[in-house]
Parts: structure tokens; sequence; C-alpha cells
């Protein structure tokens, strides 16, 4: 057995010896990584260059894929739905568990409020997208009904144009924010107290003190929290699917929807696989912005 | 969601309550009456965003449990229009055909009991293979010593940079040429070898094992494996069990993933089923107590692991989920 060496020598300076162990500890870990992380990398950059309908063998087509991705304008809207998408849900969700993680720090630090801010976390985005479909109705909804008692217009959520995006945000944002809450308050237990005591003998306002020592301290995890949930949020998919399937026309038709029409409904395996490619284009110059942001604000902490 | 502990004990670093709040007079004196409407405030304005949190759980109940019809005409009131189980036994395929037809329900066979066995295997064996493996590996990582070691480790920290939307697709290539599209393993599978963030997760605990523990059992001629399988993984209990719990839940709730693997009840889980459910919808309009009933059933389980679990997932997130 490899471990006799090492019973040996395990006076002294312990060497290098558990190597065969080792092996057939990561071995499993390992198969895992190269089949369903790099290969598939590496398969789907190359089927970009192909065009195949899985019956027929894959067929070399130079850039093909890519030149017509850039004249098609499905793709550029489903990039800019995406993005308002990911804007709309990340700035909303952002500020929400902002706002929910300086009441908990400020009123309670009971589980039963964080395990209840939570809740919606732990249910699937399928879940959340039929509950809100159902609450949302236009008809039958409680949301709309909701509106016509406060003397508003009901309202075509996931039927119309401009609302089906904002909607599905909202959705999102319903799901995440107690988690994202979570995160940051993880983040404000980290500061110092005794950095508002000093701030308050001073006689700086509330306000001031959020500004002045809450942000700034807040930063780097405010940047991280940004960064996996923005990741996240570009890749959404769930909710469109089970709600709009895209619609209204292609209002809310994000890239990932579109990816999956075309690999699944029109098997256009290569134009799908470009189409990927272009998702994970975008998601690399994004993560790379939002380190670079992050190390900024990291800096100026000390 | 009963059997949450009331105020929590977590050791954060809280020694005074900036604001004076909780039983500490004197600050409260200081600032008397202004404190205390903004606390008013701040509780309004928690108890909001609280009844936002809750409310879509209450609603999807009570709609479960309306008559279908009944909604049409009764909306909005709080409690259950027309008291049914209609729609839990349309979801279990307890109604002939006859019967949810008239109920509203569209008739098509379902069966939640055969998607809520085929989640409940797909999430447990992905749970049960990708923990384990993720551990050893973590071992292997955090505490043996091996040529490669650091290089291995980050080209493991590379694969997290890999978004796993884009996996998807090939990775439906790679099972469907294993023939093992529309077959639970084949959903498992691409899940079960490991996760990247349960080795990372897991390799910070074993890294705080004290080395002197472990080595006292080397000298006393145990093999590693003896002190992987006896002493680490009973010492690191706790996080061993809070990664599974989050395995669990994300297993149980995928989508994306299922959706393109399973094509008939054979292989079909829950998520999936509800995203089909709501597809037929019948004529004149969706059966919304079934499809309730449906999610309902769909939520349960987790939330009664989060009732059980609550404190343990709640003080997960803060280190584990800022990677």
């Amino acid at each position: 057995m490899p471990s006799r060496p090492s019973a040996g020598a395990g006076r002294g300076q312990r060497r290098p010896d558990d190597t065969k162990l080792a092996l057939l500890f990561i071995f499993p870990a390992v198969i895992g990584l190269v089949l369903f992380y790099f290969w598939p990398l590496v398969r789907g950059i190359w089927l970009s260059f192909t065009s195949w309908d899985l019956l027929s063998p894959e067929r070399f087509v130079g850039f093909d894929n890519y030149t017509r991705m850039f004249a098609d304008p499905v793709f550029w809207n489903a990039i800019w739905v995406t993005l308002e998408y990911v804007v709309l849900n990340i700035g909303i969700q952002t500020v929400v568990a902002l706002v929910i993680a300086l009441l908990m720090q400020r009123l309670t630090q009971s589980t039963l409020v964080r395990g209840l801010i939570l809740a919606p976390y732990l249910v699937s985005n399928v879940v959340a997208a039929l509950v809100f479909f159902w609450i949302l109705d236009f008809q039958l909804g409680i949301g709309n009904q909701l509106l016509e008692w406060v003397g508003l217009d009901r309202i075509g959520f996931f039927t119309t144009e401009e609302w089906a995006i904002p909607t599905i945000a909202a959705v999102n944002v319903w799901r995440h924010m107690g988690y994202t809450a979570l995160l940051i308050f993880a983040g404000l237990q980290a500061i110092p107290q005794n950095l508002y005591e000093v701030a308050r003998v001073d006689g700086a306002s509330e306000l001031r003190q959020f500004t002045g020592i809450t942000l700034p301290l807040l930063r780097p995890i405010l940047g991280l929290v940004l960064i996996i949930s923005v990741i996240g949020s570009f890749q959404v998919f769930d909710t469109v699917s089970v709600t709009t399937s895209g619609g209204p026309v292609n209002a809310s038709r994000v890239l990932q929807v579109y990816i999956y029409e075309n690999a699944f409904a029109q098997f256009n395996f290569g134009y799908a696989s470009a189409l990927s490619v272009a998702m994970l284009a975008i998601l690399v110059v994004v993560t790379f912005f939002q380190y670079r942001i992050t190390r900024a604000g990291q800096t100026d902490l000390n | 969601m009963t059997q949450l502990d009331g105020p929590s004990t977590i050791a954060a670093p809280v020694a005074a309550d900036p604001d004076g709040g909780r039983r500490t007079p004197p600050v409260q004196q200081r600032t008397g009456r202004k404190v205390s409407i903004g606390r008013i405030v701040a509780w309004v304005a928690m108890g909001i965003l609280l009844l936002i949190t809750i409310f879509p759980f209450y609603w999807m109940l009570r709609t479960a449990l309306s008559s279908n019809g009944a909604l049409y005409a009764n909306s909005s009131s709080l409690l259950p229009a027309d008291f049914s189980w209609g729609g839990f036994e349309r979801v279990f395929g307890l109604q002939t055909v006859d019967e949810a037809i008239e109920q509203g329900g569209s008739g098509a066979k379902i069966d939640f009991w055969r998607y809520l066995i085929n989640s409940a295997i797909v999430a447990t064996v992905i749970t049960v293979f990708q923990v384990f493996f993720s551990a050893l590996a973590a071992y292997a990582f955090a505490r043996l010593r091996w040529r490669g070691r650091d290089l291995v480790f980050g080209v493991f920290l590379l694969s997290l940079m890999v978004p796993v939307i884009f996996t998807l697709l090939p990775n439906f290539l790679l099972v469907k040429q294993l023939g093992l599209i529309d077959t639970l393993l084949g959903i498992i599978l691409p899940s079960m070898f490991m996760a990247p963030f349960a080795i990372f997760f897991l390799r910070q605990f074993f890294l705080n094992v004290p080395l002197e523990v472990e080595e006292a059992a080397l000298v006393d001629g145990a093999s590693k494996i003896r002190v992987f399988f006896n002493l680490i993984i009973p010492m690191s209990a706790a996080p061993i069990a809070t990664i599974s719990i989050l395995t669990y839940m994300t297993a149980w709730n995928d989508y994306f993933w299922p959706l393109m693997v399973s094509y008939t009840d054979d292989s079909r889980v829950l998520t999936v089923a509800l995203g089909s459910f709501r597809a037929q919808s019948p004529q004149g309009g969706p059966d919304w107590a079934g499809l309730m009933a449906a999610t309902l059933i769909a939520a349960l389980p987790m939330i009664l692991l989060f009732a059980v679990f609550a404190k343990r997932i709640v003080n997960s997130i803060g280190f584990s989920g800022i990677k």
C-alpha cells in the first residue's frame, strides 16, 4: 500500500510520497473534470465551426455560423433582451438585498427572519415562475386584482412586450433577494462596530455613516456578490422557458432560449454552438471587467 | 418552517448593538423618540418585505386547495375558493379522465408520484456520489503530498470559470452518444463525479483539521485511507452535511439539463413535469388549482428539508456563498 513509506517517515520531514493514493483519490473528480467540463468546452468551440443536424455527420463550414450570427437580427435582439434583463434583475436585486441586509443588521439577528427571507431561494426557478404566472395572471391573478383595487389598470405582465422582461426580472429578484441579502449581511457583520461608535461620537448622521463607513467597507463583498449574481443572471432560461417561452414575439427571447430553440427545435447544433460561444465571450468580458472594478475597490479600502 | 430556532447563536462579532435597540437603555435615553420612530418604520419595511417573500407560498397553498371552477368566480378571497382536494387528486392521477376534465383539468395522464420518485432518485444519487468523490479529491488537495498538486488544483479552479450553460449542449451530445438519453443515469452522469465548488468548500475544511491529530494516527500505524475515512470524515461531518444539503437542493431544482435529456415519463423529473403540465392547458383556461398543487408538491420536499436544517443552511451562506 502506498501508505507504508509515509508511516515510516513519520518522524522527520515527510517526503512527497502520497502520489499513488492521491491519483486514486482524484481519479473520479478528474474524470468529471475532463469529460464534463473541458471536453465540452473544446467540443463546443469546434461545433461552432460546423453544420450539424445530428442525423448526417457534422461538416466543417469555417466561419459561416459566425457570419450568419452577426447578420441575424434575432441574435442581436436576444443580446439586447438579455442585457435588459440583467440590468433590471441585478439593479433591483442588489438594492433590495442591501436594504434587507441593513434592516436585518439594525433590527434582528434572528434565524427565523433570515430563514423566512431565504425561503424563496429554496424552491426551483420553475416553481417561482409558475406561482407568479398565476399571481400575475391578467384575469384571475391576485396581483392584477390588487392593481384594480388601488384604481390602476390591469397589466398583462407576461403577455405584453414591454412588461415581459421586467416581470421575469422581478420574479427572479423575488427568488434571489434573500440569498443575496444574506451574503451582504455577512459582509456587514465583518465591519468593526467601533467605527460606527466613533462616527456617532463625532456627530455623523445615519446617512453619513452609511456613505462613509458601510458602503466603502462593503465594496469588496458587494463586488463579489455582483460577479456571482451577474454571471448567474446572464444564464437566465428556466423562468422564460416556462412562462413566455420567449414571447410575445421576441420580447423575452433571451440568448439561452434562442440557443435552446436552435438546438432542440431546429436541430441546428452548429449554429446553436456558435451562439453559445458568443455567450461564453460575453461572460468572459463581463467577468474580466468586474474583477478589475472589484480590484480597484479593494485598494481604496486600506 | 416551524422548527426554526429563535434568536441566533452564531458567533457573529456584534458585541454592541449599533442602534441601541434591543434592551440597551443608555443609547435609547440619548436619542429617545427619534430612534424608536425610525425602528418602527424599519420594522414596517421589514414586515412588507417578509410579506412579499412569504405571500406567494400561501397563495400556492390557497389555490391548490380551491376547486378550479370556483377560482373564476372568487379570485381574491384569502381562503380557498370552494375547498377541494381535486387539484391534488388530478396531479396524482387519482381522478378519472372525465372527472378531471369536468373539474377543469386537461385529462392528460399525469402521475406526479412517478416524477417525485424520479426527482428523489436523481437528487439522491447525485448528492451521494458528488459529495463523496469531491471529498476524496478535496482531501488529496488538502493533505496528501504529491507532485503537481498545486498545478492540478489550479486546473480545477479554472473549471469554475467555465459557465455551466456552455457545457450543456456538448454534454447532451456526449450523453446521446452513450445512449443515455431519456434515462435517469443520463441526467445524473455529468454531475455525479464532482462539483468544483464542493471540492473547494471541503478542501477549506480539511485544511483546518489539526495536523497533529492526523499525524498521531499515522504514527499509530493507520494508513492514510483509514485516516480519511475514520478521522477526517467524522471530524468534518458538519461541512459535509452542509454541502450535501446544498447539492441536493441544486439537483432537485435543476431544470435546463433534465429538460434536454428527458422525453418520456421514464426519466421525467418534477421540474420538467411542471413545465409541461403548464404547457398542456385544457381548453377554456389553465387548471390553476392542479398547477398550484403540482408546484406545491415540487416545493414541499425543499421546504421540509429547510425546516429541519434551516440553521445550518442559513449559517452556511456568507462564507460558502462567496468562494
